[in-house]
């Protein structure tokens, strides 16, 4: 225990900018559970937060509110410092919220520039246009470009997304959040299913993304890559942040301990 | 052991694939299409080697085609809600509502003497009748939730009902304008081409063009492949639900018109398994029964088999019932493929 634990306190950087997203004591009732009692979150831009928290502490539920597929009980969303109401996804899409799912969330029968554009396909211009008829070409164009910016190495985007890797599948999940988001994307356990090599590179793909000015909200089980890729680290226990930590200025046992409540002192 | 067999039936399926004519028709459709059209042409060369003279001659192309007519365009709404993993039983009962409703329009506003207007109002009920079926049912799934199979099981029994309280089960004289009889049921476009094989093919190539190129049909198919990703992806998974039912009501109207212009009669007790023969001819063109697979090409060519079989085994003097054991026979073969291709897909490789 070097470092000390300094709960519910601001990390010293980012005292002065306003969060790019913020969440203020978010509640959410299931029935007998209470997913979020109170819950804060901020992410900042151009960084890497991971929000990390033992099974049933509540991230999925925070990260459904946030990215609009959960209507929280109580509480308020700020976009830029301004309350939001993220009823849908789409919502959530327009604030330039894009999330990576856990289940990656694609079509397997389309193929990876449809899925890339899924749920806002590019029409063709004029008549065409107004009867929706779909600008192939140009979605694949835009694919082609997406992958190639995030270094992947598709054979073919023509290809049923079923018929790709699970690296390549979770490629295209990723190229999709980023080809689209301007503020924030979540990646929900976005190396789980992945190879070493693979691994590397989609942590390779957060950096760079963030290095964009992107806040990049990582949810992870992994404490050693949530410390080698996150700026940052948010802690959920119980539908509560209980703590934050600078992730050069953290370890593994310390991140555990605050997950645990074993170091439960000050912890609000 | 069975997987030795997997393995020859997917090398044979490769091999088959590997034909440039079927990769070129790949482009357009799937593979389990160039499979099913390898059939189709298959029964056609057997067919007019069994009998040179008769068979593939222009009277039975027309003949073909005619008698496939109703059942292809209710096929095309069937392919929209198979692809979205839904399913559709009451097709044959929602078409005779719409001939019942219509039929009796036209009994009372001039009966077979009746003309144009009669006949267009008439149409118009018969179309508004399936358009408000569909979407109820496709309120039913979509909001309601109740599983597909049950909403259509229910509206097959309750269309055809309905019918029969209308019309105290039997079929009204004087329901159909002779004019529409006349012109349309027996009218040939140019003198050629039946009215009926224009109407259905031009509804084919419509809504062929809708699911291969616009936004609708990718919704389509992404809904069919992933309900969920579609919804967070911002689709209005709902709301295109009800659209793809009511889009298969309407269809059912218009093929009702087509029986009436073409049966003259409403035909209450004969489209019983007209949701079994739609059924069988999308799954025979490719299109899987979990959503998310299939064309209107493939479609095409699953409505044509069973025409071709039945006017083939006439010609050659088989008992045309061998048709339905063939049929049988095909369409559990094609799901069966279709099994092989997904379990491979969830192995890992690519089919």
């Amino acid at each position: 225990m070097s470092e000390p634990l300094i709960p519910e306190q601001p990390v010293a950087a980012q005292d002065g900018p306003t969060p790019l997203l913020e969440a203020r004591r978010v509640t959410k009732r299931f029935g007998h559970v209470q997913a979020l009692d109170g819950a804060d979150f901020a992410a900042f831009a151009g960084e890497v937060v991971a929000l990390v928290g033992d099974n049933g502490a509540g991230k999925s539920s925070l990260v459904k509110a946030l990215s609009g597929t959960l209507r929280p009980d109580g509480g308020e969303i700020l976009v830029d410092g301004r309350a939001v109401q993220l009823a849908t996804p789409l919502d959530a899409r327009r604030h330039g919220i894009e999330t990576v799912y856990q289940d990656l969330s694609l079509a397997p029968d389309l193929d990876a520039a449809a899925n890339l554009h899924l749920g806002r396909e590019l029409c063709r211009g004029g008549l065409l246009g107004r009867l929706h008829v779909l600008d192939r070409s140009a979605m694949r164009a835009a694919a082609i470009a997406a992958f190639a910016e995030l270094g992947v190495d598709l054979p073919d985007v023509a290809v049923p997304v079923a018929a790709l890797s699970g690296g390549q599948r979770q490629s295209v999940a990723v190229a999709r959040a980023v080809a689209f988001a301007n503020r924030i994307i979540f990646m929900d356990e976005p190396t789980a299913a992945l190879g070493v090599v693979q691994r590397g590179r989609v942590l390779d793909t957060i950096r760079r993304v963030r290095d964009r000015g992107i806040a990049v909200v990582l949810i992870s089980h992994n404490m050693p890559e949530v410390l080698s890729v996150a700026d940052r680290v948010e802690v959920l226990r119980l539908g509560r942040r209980v703590a934050r930590f600078s992730a050069s200025r953290t370890s593994v046992e310390e991140l555990v301990g605050a997950m645990t409540g074993a170091l439960d002192g000050g912890a609000a | 052991m069975k997987a030795q067999s997997d393995m020859t039936t997917q090398r044979a399926f490769r091999a088959l694939r590997a034909l440039p004519a079927l990769r070129a028709l790949r482009r357009v459709g799937s593979a389990q299409e160039s499979w099913t059209f390898g059939v189709l042409v298959l029964l056609v060369v057997f067919f007019t080697l069994a009998a040179p003279n008769t068979f593939l001659t222009a009277y039975d192309l027309t003949q073909i085609a005619t008698n496939a007519a109703i059942y292809l365009v209710l096929a095309v709404g069937m392919t929209f809600v198979i692809i979205v993993a839904g399913i559709d039983l009451s097709v044959g009962s929602v078409l005779v509502l719409a001939a019942v409703l219509s039929g009796e329009y036209t009994l009372h506003h001039g009966g077979a003497a009746s003309g144009w207007v009669t006949i267009a109002v008439s149409s118009l009920i018969a179309l508004g009748t399936g358009l408000a079926w569909g979407a109820l049912q496709g309120w039913l799934v979509a909001k309601a939730k109740v599983p597909p199979l049950i909403v259509t099981l229910g509206g097959f029994g309750a269309a055809l009902g309905i019918a029969q309280i209308i019309t105290g089960g039997q079929d009204p004289a004087g329901a159909v304008s002779g004019t529409l009889q006349h012109d349309i049921g027996f009218g040939k476009l140019f003198g050629q081409i039946p009215w009926l094989v224009v109407i259905a093919f031009a509804t084919t190539l419509v809504f062929g063009l809708v699911l291969g190129f616009t936004r609708f049909g990718r919704h389509t198919y992404a809904i069919g492949s992933n309900p969920e990703g579609a919804r967070r992806a911002g689709i209005a998974v709902d709301r295109h639900l009800i659209k793809v039912y009511a889009l298969i009501g309407l269809l059912a109207g218009l093929g009702s018109i087509m029986w009436l212009a073409y049966f003259g009669t409403t035909s209450i007790a004969g489209h019983a398994t007209d949701n079994l023969k739609v059924i069988t001819a999308v799954v025979l063109g490719g299109a899987s029964l979990f959503g998310g697979r299939g064309s209107v090409l493939g479609t095409v060519i699953g409505v044509f088999i069973p025409a071709v079989l039945t006017t083939g085994l006439i010609i050659i003097g088989v008992q045309q019932y061998w048709q339905d054991v063939a049929i049988g026979g095909v369409l559990v073969l094609a799901v069966y493929l279709d099994q092989l291709r997904r379990r491979s897909i969830q192995r890992g490789t690519p089919p």
